[in-house]
């Protein structure tokens, strides 16, 4: 669902594009590498056209798996590679990707999510940029009349309205993130790291212009991906939403993407010795009997992360269903409970034994 | 020659101190973003300086730029409330080292106060954490709370109200708490799965439990030990346990003086303990299920001596504690140990040994055949229970530049 808006959405942007308006030499690497960010997305010239996000030379549109859930939220992905550099494979975490790589993401809502090429409000444009000293995060706001999306270091909120796939109204007290915040999640060992492209959650086709293709083997066949292994050999994060999926796999995948990014041996809940990666394979670890350590009233009076065939009885699934600062998880990037992730996770609780 | 040097390095000390600059924010107008942009534009040696006034917060604040120092007017004078907090774990989090937050109060909080993640040198210092409406279990855990850091100053911090621990330091090394207040917490300090913590000179009152040294499994930092408790008065901790189901402090009995649980090498000294109505000093086993083979639940090593010990132990508030009290000739004793002796690690062939050194007496032994087998108990009651003195663990010696804040 999540991939084919992805891929529409992509389509409709080349489709809609006007004839360039703005400036259209190649993306702006020396602005990317720059220590000082520039003020407005447009100096990046990631887009040929910035408004419509024409995607400009080098700047591939990719979608996830399993994503973050972000207060529905519809999110396009992009990578930009510069010229002549590649991603180099790896079996687990993110790809590495070269000084110069820039991950591209665009939050937005269109007014009926029913209808997602229609009437969409972009929120922010983040930008993840790979410079010599490291990765950098920042955050681009799109102004009210949709023509530019200016830096916002400090995090900002915006009331949001759309009407949800049910067809019910719903209001959003939307967080745009501060350059401190993007870090709590992105972060490995203390340092900024990126987080969706792993080959796992990248492992699934993605309808380009040209046509729909695996992109493991589109990046491998354009040259965007080096030292990939034959494709039997490729790991994948299962598609949360899709029924087809054993619920296991769904529900370790939607834990993986919602909650492993800080719940990991290297994340930001190190601490908690709650690790929810998909990678993790001790019980213990990923809930299974484990009490809480920092919780405080986040327990919600239960005393087990994870009860087997309980969901009713596993602070996880109590975590989700809050809203409340200091209770809800994801700490951070909802303001709302997402009740169909709540419901694949509430699920797989159930049918564990 | 060496007037030579001097004057160079005078230089670059003035140089140095001429980079470093104070960014004043004051109150009035969108305090979120004045604040967090003043937090993300410090660079290394910068102050931040917090005007006198109250900021009401929409979000928690963060900090992950190293070598700054987060200064208000004083606690009565800078007031950061967090009431209207719409997201975020905590008030307040750092993530870079050497970083000194003073001076300052934080209000209702909705998650835990302040915390560091991280952090090597991280000072708190004449701080206020409160939760206004008093003890509730919907107020946040934790008010001061260093966690996975190393180097840790907590002096002259007041902590009012926290569901969990009042000051909580989890995972840590190398850690001063002294001249603090917790008040109205369900623990009023906690020192867990952390190595070299000196606790001395703070006031513990109206708490469910007073001060707690506990080590727990499953958690990265294993292995907790070497905490002396020295010099404070823990007095009266009188406020009904109030936290919720799941949290470990949720189990601390009410009118619990010093708990020490797991752990090695924990030495409790030069207190005066007095008004608990549970115990002055319980030394127990961790009793929970756990899956962790790397995981001793028993205290050993343990030291309780010359504490001022007073009126505690009249009503202890566990379970078949008044038949213990009862058997015991009314009250508790004023050291309570479970007993528990016999742990072997997988792949050990004999018990790892226990030692005590229990000379506040009366000493009451459980004689727990495992942890937490209260139906196993052959509570007997000695003068003193001493296996000889326990080498004390040496001071804890911070860096130069947070010793003398």
């Amino acid at each position: 669902m999540r991939r084919a808006f992805a891929a529409l959405a992509a389509l409709a942007l080349l489709g809609a594009a006007p004839a360039p308006a703005q400036d259209t030499g190649g993306v702006a690497l020396k602005a990317l590498l720059s220590s000082t960010p520039a003020p407005t997305l447009a100096a990046y010239r990631l887009f040929t056209d910035d408004v419509a996000q024409h995607a400009n030379t080098g700047v591939t549109p990719y979608a996830l798996n399993t994503p973050l859930f972000s207060d529905y939220a519809e999110k396009s992905r992009f990578l930009y590679l510069p010229p002549g550099k590649h991603a180099a494979y790896r079996p687990e975490g993110a790809v590495e990707l070269p000084v110069g790589a820039t991950l591209i993401k665009t939050f937005a809502y269109p007014a009926d999510l029913r209808r997602p090429a229609e009437a969409v409000r972009r929120i922010e444009t983040r930008l993840l940029i790979h410079r010599r000293s490291g990765w950098v995060a920042l955050t681009y706001v799109w102004n009210d009349e949709q023509t530019q999306a200016v830096l916002k270091r400090a995090g900002k909120r915006l009331d949001v309205s759309f009407t949800d796939a049910h067809g019910q109204a719903r209001q959003v007290d939307y967080h745009v993130p501060n350059q401190n915040q993007c870090k709590e999640c992105h972060s490995l060992s203390g340092r900024i790291a990126p987080i969706g492209v792993k080959a796992r959650n990248l492992n699934g086709v993605f309808a380009y212009a040209e046509g729909p293709e695996n992109q493991l083997a589109h990046w491998t066949r354009t040259g965007m991906l080096m030292g990939a292994p034959t494709p039997d050999k490729w790991p994948r994060t299962a598609v949360w939403d899709d029924p087809a999926e054993p619920l296991a796999a769904r529900g370790r995948a939607y834990l993986d993407g919602n909650c492993g990014h800080c719940h990991n041996p290297k994340g930001t809940a190190s601490n908690t010795g709650l690790f929810l990666n998909l990678e993790e394979a001790r019980p213990a670890r990923y809930g299974i009997g484990k009490r809480p350590v920092a919780a405080g009233k986040g327990s919600g009076d239960l005393e087990t992360d994870l009860v087997p065939g309980r969901p009713d009885a596993s602070i996880i699934a109590f975590r989700m269903a809050s809203t409340e600062p200091g209770v809800m998880m994801p700490e951070l990037g909802r303001s709302i409970v997402h009740d169909e992730g709540l419901a694949v996770v509430r699920d797989y609780i159930a049918r564990m034994h | 020659m060496k007037g030579l040097l001097i004057t160079a390095a005078v230089a670059a000390l003035l140089a140095g101190q001429a980079q470093a600059k104070t960014l004043t924010v004051t109150p009035g107008g969108d305090v979120q973003e004045k604040l967090q942009t003043a937090l993300l534009d410090a660079k290394p040696g910068d102050t931040v300086m917090i005007a006198a006034g109250r900021y009401e917060l929409t979000d928690g604040l963060s900090l992950d730029v190293a070598n700054v120092t987060v200064k208000g007017a004083g606690p009565d004078a800078t007031v950061l409330s967090f009431k209207g907090q719409k997201s975020s774990g905590e008030g307040f989090l750092i993530t870079s080292n050497k970083v000194t937050v003073r001076d300052l109060s934080m209000e209702d909080s909705k998650g835990d106060g302040i915390k560091s993640k991280g952090v090597d040198q991280i000072s708190f210092v004449n701080l206020k954490v409160v939760w206004t409406g008093g003890p509730k279990s919907t107020n946040g855990a934790y008010g001061v709370y260093p966690v996975s850091s190393t180097n840790v100053l907590i002096d002259k911090v007041t902590v009012n109200g926290a569901s969990d621990a009042g000051i909580y330091v989890g995972q840590s090394k190398n850690i001063v708490v002294r001249n603090s207040t917790a008040e109205f917490n369900v623990a009023g300090i906690e020192i867990e799965n952390s190595m070299n913590a000196d606790v001395h000179d703070n006031l513990s009152t109206h708490n469910a439990g007073g001060i707690l040294v506990f080590d727990l499994p499953n958690l990265p930092q294993m292995g907790g030990h070497s905490t002396r408790v020295f010099h404070n008065k823990v007095v009266q901790n009188d406020t009904k346990n109030f936290a919720k189901k799941g949290a470990i402090v949720g189990d601390v009995p009410t009118g619990t003086g010093v708990m020490v649980m797991a752990n090695r090498d924990i030495h409790v000294f030069d207190n005066d303990i007095d008004q608990n109505q549970t115990a002055a000093v319980m030394v127990v086993s961790y009793t929970q299920n756990y899956d962790d083979l790397t995981y001793n639940p028993l205290p050993r090593d343990i030291a309780v001596h010359d504490n001022r010990i007073g009126k505690n132990g009249w009503a202890p508030q566990f379970p078949g504690g008044d038949v213990i009290a009862k058997a015991m000739g009314g009250t508790i004793p004023p050291v309570v140990w479970d007993g528990v002796t016999n742990f072997t690690p997988k792949g050990m062939t004999a018990p790892i040994a226990v030692h005590v050194h229990f000379t506040d007496g009366p000493v009451a032994n459980l004689h727990f055949a495992a942890p937490g087998n209260v139906f196993s108990a052959k509570p007997d009651v000695k003068p003193t229970l001493d296996d000889g003195p326990i080498a004390e663990p040496k001071p804890v010696v911070l860096p130069k530049a947070q010793a003398g804040l």
